[in-house]
């Protein structure tokens, strides 16, 4: 067990995120829905050191195993994190995030002529044109969207 | 290939689908010029334009009815149900049970995407804010195609291409054909970055200057655009760049025998009146070859042509 893995104790069921880009974490916790209201046992690792990223977040959270489709979301803002579901201590499955082609209601259009941001019955809805780093397209006014993406977390 | 479809973004069109439009428009060409036609007879077309336009609200009026077709107008927003604070998806759901295809004009960029989602006909987006333009781009391929050649084309555009819509659509449309463009505009006014990208990706040859006496003499297509005053803080600044750009008989002294010149219009002082008795002026050719482009896409849209 390495010294990272000590600072917060092990988790008997749930998952881990690893690998989050430095100070991603709380973003991380916005785009999974659970705020500071939650029931759920979280625990929020910031700024460790890592080989890969220099510096990254850990985010574990207990007795709830993250969907496929909840998880992939992260790679809106960490596109290196790694899930790690956790059974009875032991790492049950381990897979990379991966962007879906089209992400409904999560982000924003940066653009505040776009007919997304007004008060039409619609959800935002962003086509994936490259998935590392992220650049995302409105699919509505067709603008590319590749910086500041967590400050439009919806 | 086109019925029932929604025309919105160049981005939607194949080399192939533009083509077939473009055929379709020589053919019906005749019609646009007075022959009589019912192709379209017993359809409606409801005008839904939520900001002013004079050539392309008649221009749709006019291809409409030349195809024996009927037109409904959206009034004045005020006392309609939009100025009750109707969302433009229900505005589009109701018109779209009165006709039988709906033209979008809306100052919010992706409008006309919106209103395909929810209409139960096909949307033609006529502008939608600073976004897209397409039946402005296919008229221009249609003149470009007619009165010059749309393949080895060498094109500068001319002006605003910073935030003039239609010479986004433009650049995207001929770097299907591989046409080499020149961007000539004040650095202030010049072709957002992430688009001349685009171009370089698609293989087009793409050169940017602020001087056209440079390339003038070169090119096949001098495509101009206006330059709006109130882009410029500074007046002194603007009658300067307004000047360089100044198009007359003298500045034409040495161009290609077949250059054509292109303009979306309306043109302020870029384009001298003068220039309009020379053998290179196609903006009114151009602005009328709207009506068979549009026709041509009517008719795909709404039943008779290719399917």
């Amino acid at each position: 067990m390495t010294e990272v893995e000590l600072k917060v104790r092990p988790i008997k069921n749930g998952t881990v995120i690893d690998h989050i880009a430095g100070g991603q974490a709380l973003n991380v916790l916005k785009i999974l829905g659970i705020s500071g209201t939650t029931d759920a046992t979280v625990s929020v690792i910031m700024n460790v050191a890592s080989d890969k990223l220099g510096k990254k977040d850990i985010v574990k959270v207990e007795d709830r195993e993250l969907k496929e489709a909840e998880v992939n979301r992260i790679a809106l803002i960490a596109p290196d994190a790694t899930i790690n579901i956790i059974r009875d201590y032991k790492v049950a499955e381990k897979h990379a995030v991966d962007l879906p082609d089209l992400i409904i209601g999560v982000v924003m259009c940066q653009n505040p002529s776009c007919i997304s941001n007004s008060s039409e019955p619609i959800k935002s809805r962003m086509l994936v044109k490259v998935k590392n780093p992220v650049v995302l397209r409105c699919v509505y006014c067709e603008q590319p969207i590749n910086e500041k993406i967590a400050d439009y977390l919806i | 290939m086109f019925k029932k479809r929604h025309v919105l973004s160049m981005r939607d069109f194949s080399r192939e689908e533009i083509d077939s439009v473009l055929d379709l428009a020589e053919s019906l060409e005749p019609y646009a010029r007075g022959k009589k036609s019912d192709m379209l007879s017993g359809k409606i077309l409801a005008l839904l334009f939520f900001e002013p336009s004079t050539r392309t609200r008649m221009s749709f009026e006019t291809a409409m009815k030349r195809l024996g077709g009927g037109v409904i107008n959206l009034g004045p927003a005020e006392g309609s149900s939009i100025s009750k604070g109707e969302s433009l998806a229900d505005t589009v759901r109701v018109i779209g049970e009165y006709a039988d295809a709906i033209v979008i004009r809306h100052p919010k960029e992706g409008s006309a995407r919106l209103a395909s989602e929810f209409s139960p006909v096909p949307v033609l987006n006529a502008g939608d804010g600073a976004g897209h333009h397409p039946t402005q781009t296919l008229l221009d391929l249609y003149t470009i195609k007619k009165e010059s050649h749309l393949e080895d084309l060498s094109i500068a555009l001319v002006g605003d291409l910073k935030y003039g819509r239609t010479v986004h659509s433009l650049a995207y449309a001929l770097s299907l054909y591989g046409a080499e463009i020149t961007l000539v505009s004040p650095p202030s006014l010049s072709m957002p970055e992430p688009i001349i990208a685009d171009l370089s990706r698609k293989g087009t040859k793409v050169h940017e200057t602020s001087d056209l006496s440079e390339i003038v003499n070169s090119i096949d297509v001098l495509y101009m655009t206006r330059i709006q005053r109130e882009r410029f803080p500074d007046p002194l600044e603007y009658n300067k760049v307004a000047r360089s750009y100044r198009i007359t008989p003298e500045y034409l002294a040495d161009v290609r025998k077949n250059l054509i010149i292109m303009h979306p219009l309306p043109r302020i002082d870029e384009i001298a009146p003068q220039v309009d008795a020379t053998p290179h002026a196609l903006y009114f050719k151009q602005s009328f070859y709207g009506v068979p482009v549009r026709m041509a896409l009517l008719n795909m849209v709404m039943g008779g042509g290719n399917d």
